[in-house]
């Protein structure tokens, strides 16, 4: 017998319960504390504050606790708590040719002012898995230095002395500086709010993007000019002094690509650049970006758009995580209504088929016997 | 709607406003509301923010609902139709911890009933307001993915795209294959989505007189159509539109010319069909009208729901 389902809340309430034990595991395995997270896995901290777009270790570390490590959860946890924040205001630009670097290299050149910084990083590893790390062995101290203080100078101001690479473009001040978080979508899109959009884009999408791109896709020569990966000062203007404030100093990695071009009629022959800026150490996801932002920039410069990496809408509109997981996953949402209705149309429609395929089988067994008789 | 006051308590940190969102992200969304009951049928940007559910699980919806509810409003929230299913018991659920809004499922109590996938077989009145959470706003998304080309042929009228697809239907097919989603033209200007409700309720949006709010929180849409106007579904005078209809009433309370969802008893085949609209079936089993499945078993559940929820 049929009884109109009722419960819903009970169910999701004991859902919840469930979810929560879950989470926390083996109750007598001590608890995660956030900073383990926030010290421990502090690349997965810093992917989830870059795409939620809010720089707060502590709250991405909490974020990716409640998720379970549930990288895309925690960046759609963190960012409709962002969401909730008032907006005072923008920094200044921030200026990373000050950064206090930590790694810092260049593909295009051997040595260079400032020197090639590897810095905390995972290349050159042998991908071994550790058996010590199952344990808590302790780490040696890392080495240190004299502090050679050289100016570690943007490659890209190096190759821009000579007018190989285009200018920075110049912002114009009186513009005010696009919030994809304040303002509808728009295309096409203004420099800014795609590389506000990219920067805050997954991953993984942009990651394959930026590999379709090196595979013929849109091929744009890249080199990588420079990544650098340290701390920057943010400073903010305040009117009642009449002058900026530092308030507080954020992670950035920054990619800057060089990319061959062989000019156009807008341009002359010249490297052009593509960028990449992301919180915290994210390397991976810096390069993809640059790339992406490269290829995005084929009407500007000219270029012909041929792949699907220099198509802005399908690139700007699908690299969302927390829209893309929203939307790919509201499909388990009931869809009865719709689907009654889909049936009732695939039943009509096999109706009619079988229908017309009898009458055309009575058809041509009457022709049969038409054709038996005529002889 | 009642003006609204701000309702912040900042002695805890995470402290929400009325209705969760701030006052000044209401105010952006009742201006893209206006906009669009001026232009009826057109789809108005708006900075849509992210809500603490999912995109595509209604945050369009939620959004338009938040910037026009007010502490008299009564809200009522329906999935499929259904009072209970957990989408709609977790929305409601939304609005009464954050709003502490009086919620209901009576159909004609409510001031404003959020919607995914139908509209109440009730017919609704003057003064009640129509939410509808709309996943894909773009009538002709299907036919060209690109923003840029559809907001060009919305602006230019140009909709031949979609009666060639309706047409094409009819070569293939016979009849027109949309079910769902059946587009309309709106006072006799814009084409636009119904969002995923069956075809059957398209003639309910006709001249209704209730005020009707579509919201598409991923996509950055607001629509609107204000009441009395005409929403006409799109046809051929040899192949006039028509709506969906079921063999059999109701099995639960007997109804005729309502829209029926398809249960399945067994795994012999067995099936019983029984009205989508939970409201409307529990009524008509309280006022005595009894399907065949039912028997003589007095109406069950049949008491309407209003409530005010513990904060």
């Amino acid at each position: 017998m049929y009884v109109a389902v009722k419960g819903g809340e009970a169910a999701i309430a004991n859902a919840h319960r469930l979810l929560a034990a879950r989470r926390r595991g083996d109750a007598n395995v001590p608890g995660l504390t956030l900073e383990q997270i926030a010290g421990q896995l502090s690349l997965a901290v810093d992917r989830v504050m870059g795409e939620g777009s809010l720089y707060d270790p502590e709250l991405a570390a909490l974020a990716i606790k409640q998720a379970r490590g549930d990288l895309i959860e925690a960046v759609f946890l963190l960012r409709a708590y962002r969401t909730t924040l008032p907006r005072f205001g923008h920094s200044e630009p921030m200026d990373t040719g000050r950064m206090v670097v930590e790694r810092r290299i260049s593909a295009i050149y051997k040595d260079l002012p400032g020197g090639q910084l590897l810095g905390p990083t995972f290349d050159y590893t042998h991908r071994l898995l550790d058996p010590e790390l199952a344990g808590d062995a302790p780490v040696d101290a890392p080495e240190t230095g004299e502090d050679a203080n050289e100016r570690v100078v943007r490659v890209s101001d190096i190759l821009g002395d000579e007018g190989l690479i285009e200018d920075d473009p110049l912002a114009d001040a009186s513009r005010p500086v696009a919030d994809i978080t304040r303002t509808p979508t728009e295309y096409p899109m203004d420099r800014d709010a795609r590389l506000q959009t990219l920067a805050r884009g997954d991953e993984g999408f942009l990651l394959a993007l930026a590999y379709s791109t090196q595979r013929g896709y849109a091929r744009s020569h890249p080199f990588v000019g420079e990544i650098r990966i340290g701390e920057v000062d943010v400073e903010v203007m305040i009117p009642e002094l009449g002058f900026t404030v530092a308030i507080g100093r954020v992670k950035l990695t920054e990619c800057q690509m060089v990319n061959q071009f062989q000019g156009s009629a807008k341009a002359p022959p010249q490297f052009t650049r593509g960028y990449g800026l992301v919180f915290g150490h994210a390397e991976r996801k810096a390069m993809a970006m640059s790339l992406c932002d490269r290829a995005l920039r084929a009407s500007e410069l000219g270029e012909d758009i041929v792949a699907p990496a220099q198509d802005e809408e399908f690139v700007l509109s699908h690299c969302d995580n927390v829209q893309a997981t929203g939307f790919v996953e509201h499909l388990k949402l009931p869809h009865y209504v719709d689907f009654q209705a889909e049936l009732d149309l695939v039943r009509r429609m096999r109706a009619e088929h079988f229908e017309a395929a009898t009458k055309a089988a009575d058809e041509t067994a009457a022709t049969d016997d038409t054709m038996e008789a005529a002889e | 709607m009642n003006a609204l006051t701000q309702d912040t308590s900042s002695q805890n940190l995470a402290s929400y406003n009325f209705a969760y969102l701030d006052e000044q992200t209401k105010r952006m969304i009742r201006r893209a509301i206006l906009k669009g009951i001026a232009i009826p049928g057109y789809q108005v940007p708006f900075a849509s923010r992210e809500m603490p559910m999912p995109y595509g699980w209604g945050t369009g919806g939620v959004q338009v609902t938040a910037a026009i509810i007010g502490r008299d409003d009564v809200l009522k929230v329906i999935d499929q139709g259904a009072d209970d299913t957990t989408n709609a018991v977790s929305i409601r659920a939304f609005f009464a911890k954050t709003a502490g809004v009086v919620t209901t499922t009576a159909t004609p109590d409510a001031t404003i009933i959020q919607t995914r996938h139908r509209i109440p077989e009730t017919p609704l009145t003057e003064g009640q307001v129509l939410v509808y959470q709309v996943p894909i706003p773009e009538p002709l998304r299907f036919l060209e993915p690109r923003e840029t080309e559809t907001r060009k042929m919305h602006a230019l009228e140009e909709y031949g795209l979609m009666h060639v697809k309706l047409y094409e239907d009819i070569a293939r097919n016979g009849h027109i294959a949309t079910t769902y989603a059946y587009p309309v033209k709106v006072e006799g200007r814009y084409v636009m989505d119904p969002s995923p409700t069956p075809k059957f309720d398209n003639p309910k949006m006709h001249r209704s007189e209730t005020l009707q709010l579509f919201g598409a929180g991923r996509e950055k849409r607001i629509y609107a159509i204000p009441p009395h106007t005409e929403v006409v579904s799109l046809d051929f005078e040899d192949h006039p539109f028509e709506i969906q209809h079921f063999d059999q009433p109701c099995a639960m309370c007997g109804a005729e010319q309502v829209y029926l969802d398809e249960v399945v008893l067994d795994d012999k085949g067995g099936r019983m069909f029984v009205c989508s609209d939970t409201h409307y079936c529990e009524s008509r089993r309280a006022d005595g009208h009894c399907g065949a499945l039912l028997g003589d078993e007095p109406g069950l559940g049949a008491e309407a729901n209003t409530r005010k929820e513990a904060m």
